[in-house]
């Protein structure tokens, strides 16, 4: 029997369940102090003299670090950007501590080391800084304004990237258009919220001049590649190792940070372990998030409502720096054509610098808000045209006999985007006859009578997951005859020890339990990228199944010496290799690894390789594309503005599946996140760009009473571009949630004739519309 | 360094003395003194419930409580509520679920459960959302943790019948 494809009980589980789980924030190493930091409480301003006397006299105090005591090159250096994108202008990313300028609340300012947290945050509340606040860039709208304050104040203006994306002649397609829709929206994520916060532990050994960072980190390699580059040290004196057990990531743990440096160095200067854990509140001023979007939208279809062109503009909120480059406007700006043929497509991007803390990619990373711009512009083609939004659809999706299909659009490396497989129409009418589309307006009829509103809404996507270049995995057969796989892909949660271990359990045919993951290591794989873009299934899976095969292979050659035996008459079973039939007849792991390992001065014969032990880089030659299609159903209490989801539906194809039910664990919490996108979650600034949603009573996510029970359909279109079929599902969930529901919304509320140009659909932001809808029907 | 006081408290079925900084919230407590680390923190401002353990039987916010609050009380935490061995039924109903991801809010939410199930011998499953209302999970949409404790329910109701 097969592993792969089984829904087998996840490795994970039992030490989570039962407390013995190993998170950052778990881990107590001897004489270790505990670091607090002091941030900046203004959003803009020039940063004077910071006094520390009274925070270092306080007993049990160890060192406060500013800019100045920051080992070189950290104090003229900003941190290292790793994805550069030549449209970029102004290339700003983060000092290691703020130097001269503050340019958002919440930026570092000081790194207090101290006995224990309490004396930590005790102190960090005595460190003086003078600061000089300066004029706020506090809207990426505003922020293009001529005169407008700028976020930067060497800055002229407040453009981080500004540049088109277009393919096909969207002239003509406006020119000879049977209808033309304009619309603009407004687009508002807030961050990922992992319940843990960040955490890193830092540990010096001066003996072999190397330095430990253990962080919950999606991306430890990334951490490490750039602390040696701008330390200027061998990649062999900094290891990062994410622990075992992290609490979420979706996204912004997939970043480095001022404080992982900070505790490095601190270590570094104390000689003693330095542990810092973010709380609450600095988990929403200073973990990135993705904020807001302004698009100005115009679509151009033929009379039977086929597109024939989209052409617009987005502005995107970039924060104060660019820890991550452009990526998410930029995948925002490329997930516009989604399913269907668009014939032709031109999109300005502006990227905005503003005084709030940085965007960066948070689960679905610029997508959902693009499939939320899309669907409503497809539902606004529906309405103008007078067709059924589903049928609307279902005129301009991309069929399964054109793939391979080329989008037209280039991808981030240069390369042309091209979907490889999937059949959307197919997708869609599972969803729609799941969600019992087709008898809904009855449903709708019925409840109006009632004096209830209801409406449906749909949303449609591709996402491209399985990301390149590489993850490599490590596979080896110990001398106990333990198994055990090694990989830098840290997990947060998604179950990437269990997939690995169904993968090489099935190679090398033991039990997935048999199997020991240990992922996140950089001293266990030599090269990584990092958990993000949904992509560690369609990349490391592949590599897992590469280097056991090639561990199987070892173990049948060695056998064969062994057991005197032909390589073609071996079989294996439960850790042993065995002549076909004859299963006593055979060797058992253990026994051949310890053979394999040698002795000294004993040669190997000839064709035994030494050790059991492979590592694997597959590389995809470009992204997969899952793809799915949501139903939501909604009713809307019109005098609160409250939205309950009554019903919520899911097409989801992301090939062929390695844990059937980690794939619907996957789908229904990225419908969770995109129910808070939809209806709840805003990180609001002030007009000063102040925080104001600093805690979960303030910022809502969604909470069980909220999240409806979901049904999930599921197909299987294996992909061409890797051995395992498999694409990415870790973003489906959310990416066409917001557009569904805010469909759905408006559906609801056809009878005033509201328009949502807005997420997350809030209800003021409702009950405006609604106010505004009758005050027109009243003139 | 802030003032002490000794208390003397129950955790997990054993008596614990201990001289405590009387600022000390009880989850620093569990997880820093008594390494007692199956308890989480997510928020310290009591609404997403990682924190949650069993103070004399009634589930509360180890966030929101100081140590020295917990003098004279029996607490139990994640640890205390798991078999040596193997799992106790409701977190096997879990396991088999898919009730968990990262498992950070898990020991709240088993705690929050094992409240609410002792009082409730056939709750809805509107009931049992209500009840993990206070618990924010961000990786499974709850639908996973819904259904386990469904599963107990009908398990331990067919076992009694």
């Amino acid at each position: 029997m097969s592993w792969v494809g089984s829904s087998v009980p996840r490795v994970e589980d039992p030490a989570l369940l039962s407390g013995r789980g190993k998170f950052i924030d778990d881990f107590h190493l001897p004489d270790m102090l505990h670091a607090a930091v002091v941030r900046s409480p203004y959003a803009h301003a020039k940063v004077g003299k910071i006094d520390c006397a009274e925070a270092l006299a306080m007993p049990g105090v160890h060192a406060v670090l500013t800019q100045d005591d920051l080992p070189q090159p950290f104090r003229d250096q900003r941190l290292l950007l790793l994805v550069p994108n030549p449209a970029i202008r102004h290339p700003i990313t983060y000092f290691a501590l703020a130097k001269d300028e503050v340019c958002f609340a919440g930026e570092a300012v000081a790194f207090v080391v101290a006995d224990d947290r309490y004396i930590a945050e005790d102190a960090a509340e005595r460190v003086i800084v003078d600061y000089e606040p300066l004029p706020v860039s506090a809207d990426c709208k505003a922020a293009l304004e001529p005169g407008a304050a700028t976020a930067h104040a060497d800055r002229d203006d407040n453009i981080a990237a500004d540049f088109p994306m277009t393919y096909g002649d969207v002239e003509d397609a406006f020119a000879g258009a049977a209808h033309v829709v304009k619309e603009s929206f407004f687009t508002h994520r807030g961050g990922g919220h992992a319940m843990e916060c960040r955490g890193v532990v830092a540990a010096d050994d001066p003996v072999t001049d190397s330095m430990t960072l253990w962080s919950n980190t999606q991306a430890p390699h990334m951490l490490r590649n750039v602390y040696a580059r701008m330390m200027g040290v061998s990649e062999t004196q900094i290891r990062v190792i994410a622990p075992p057990d992290v609490g979420g990531g979706f996204g912004p743990k997939g970043m480095y940070y001022q404080e992982q440096f900070c505790a490095a160095a601190a270590a570094r200067q104390l000689g003693r372990p330095v542990k810092w854990t973010e709380d609450r509140r600095e988990n929403f001023i200073a973990t990135y998030q993705e904020r807001d979007q302004y698009w100005d939208m115009e679509v151009a279809v033929d009379g039977d409502g086929k597109l024939r062109g989209i052409r617009g503009r987005l502005i995107h909120d970039s924060g104060a720096y660019l820890p991550w480059g452009i990526i998410t406007p930029f995948i925002s700006s490329t997930t516009i054509p989604g399913p269907y043929v668009l014939p032709a497509y031109h999109i300005n991007l502006v990227a905005v610098f503003t005084n709030k803390v940085a965007t960066t990619p948070v689960r679905g990373a610029g997508r959902p808000q693009a499939a939320f711009v899309m669907e409503r512009l497809m539902d606004r083609v529906a309405q103008e045209l007078g067709i059924d939004p589903a049928e609307v659809r279902r005129r301009n999706f991309i069929q399964p006999e054109q793939m391979p299909y080329p989008v037209g659009l280039v991808f981030r490396d240069g390369s042309p985007v091209v979907y490889d497989s999937g059949d959307y129409p197919v997708c869609q009418a599972k969803s729609l006859a799941l969600a019992n589309y087709e008898s809904f307006r009855e449903r709708q009829a019925a409840a109006r009578k009632d004096g209830r509103y209801i409406g449906i809404g749909l949303g449609s996507y591709v996402e491209g997951t399985g990301l390149g270049p590489f993850e490599g995995v490590n596979v080896k057969v110990e001398m106990s005859g333990k198994v055990a796989v090694q990989t830098g892909a840290a997990p947060q949660g998604q179950g990437h020890q269990t997939m690995l271990a169904q993968i090489v359990a099935d190679r090398l045919s033991v039990k997935p339990e048999d199997v020991s993951v240990t992922p996140g290591d950089t001293a266990g794989v030599g090269i990584g990228i990092g958990t993000f873009a949904s992509r560690i299934t369609a990349n490391a899976g592949p590599s897992a199944q590469m280097a056991a095969n090639t561990v199987r292979e070892k173990l049948v050659k060695a056998a064969a010496h062994l057991l005197e035996a032909a390589e073609e008459d071996l079989d294996l079973a439960d850790g042993k290799v065995f002549v076909k039939g004859v299963p006593d007849h055979g060797k058992s792991f253990a026994e051949i690894a310890t053979f394999t390992n040698g002795m000294p001065g004993f040669a190997l014969p000839g064709g035994v390789i030494p050790g059991l032990e492979e590592t694997s880089y597959f590389t995809p030659e470009r992204s997969t594309y899952a793809n799915g299609a949501h139903v939501a159903e909604v009713e809307v209490d019109i005098e609160t503005g409250d939205v309950k989801i009554l019903r919520y539906t899911t097409a989801h194809d992301c090939g062929s599946m390695i844990n059937p039910k980690m794939v619907e664990g996957q789908v229904m919490g990225g419908i969770a996140h995109g129910v808070g996108n939809a209806l709840y979650e805003w990180m609001h600034y002030d007009e000063d760009a102040q925080p104001q949603t600093v805690n979960f009573g303030e910022y809502l996510v969604p909470m069980a009473t909220d999240v409806p029970r979901a049904q999930q359909v599921h197909m299987e279109t294996p992909t061409p571009l890797n051995p395992l079929g498999v694409k990415g599902a870790g973003e489906g969930g959310t990416i066409p949630a917001l557009a569904a529901i805010a469909g759905a919304i408006e559906d609801a509320l056809a009878p005033f004739g509201v328009r949502v140009t807005q997420c997350p659909v809030t209800p003021p932001y409702l009950l405006s519309l609604l106010d505004a809808a009758r005050k027109e029907a009243k003139s | 360094m802030g003032e002490r006081r000794e208390i003397q408290l129950t955790v997990n079925g054993e008596a614990v003395s201990r001289e405590v900084e009387v600022r000390w919230t009880l989850v620093d407590f569990l997880r820093h003194e008594l390494m007692l680390t199956g308890t989480h923190v997510g928020c310290e401002h009591g609404v997403c419930g990682a924190c949650t353990v069993l103070l004399d039987g009634r589930s509360a916010r180890s966030c929101l409580t100081l140590a020295v609050q917990a003098d004279g009380c029996d607490v139990t935490t994640i640890e205390g509520l798991s078999p040596k061995e193997g799992l106790s039924p409701l977190q096997q109903a879990f396991a088999d679920h898919h009730g968990l991801q990262c498992g950070y809010c898990t020991p709240g939410v088993l705690c929050t459960l094992t409240e609410f199930l002792e009082t409730n011998a056939d709750p809805s499953e509107e009931e049992i959302r209500i009840a993990l209302s206070g618990n924010l999970c961000r990786c499974t949409g709850y639908q996973g943790m819904v259904d386990a404790a469904l599963a107990y329910v009908a398990a331990r109701k067919s076992q009694l019948a």
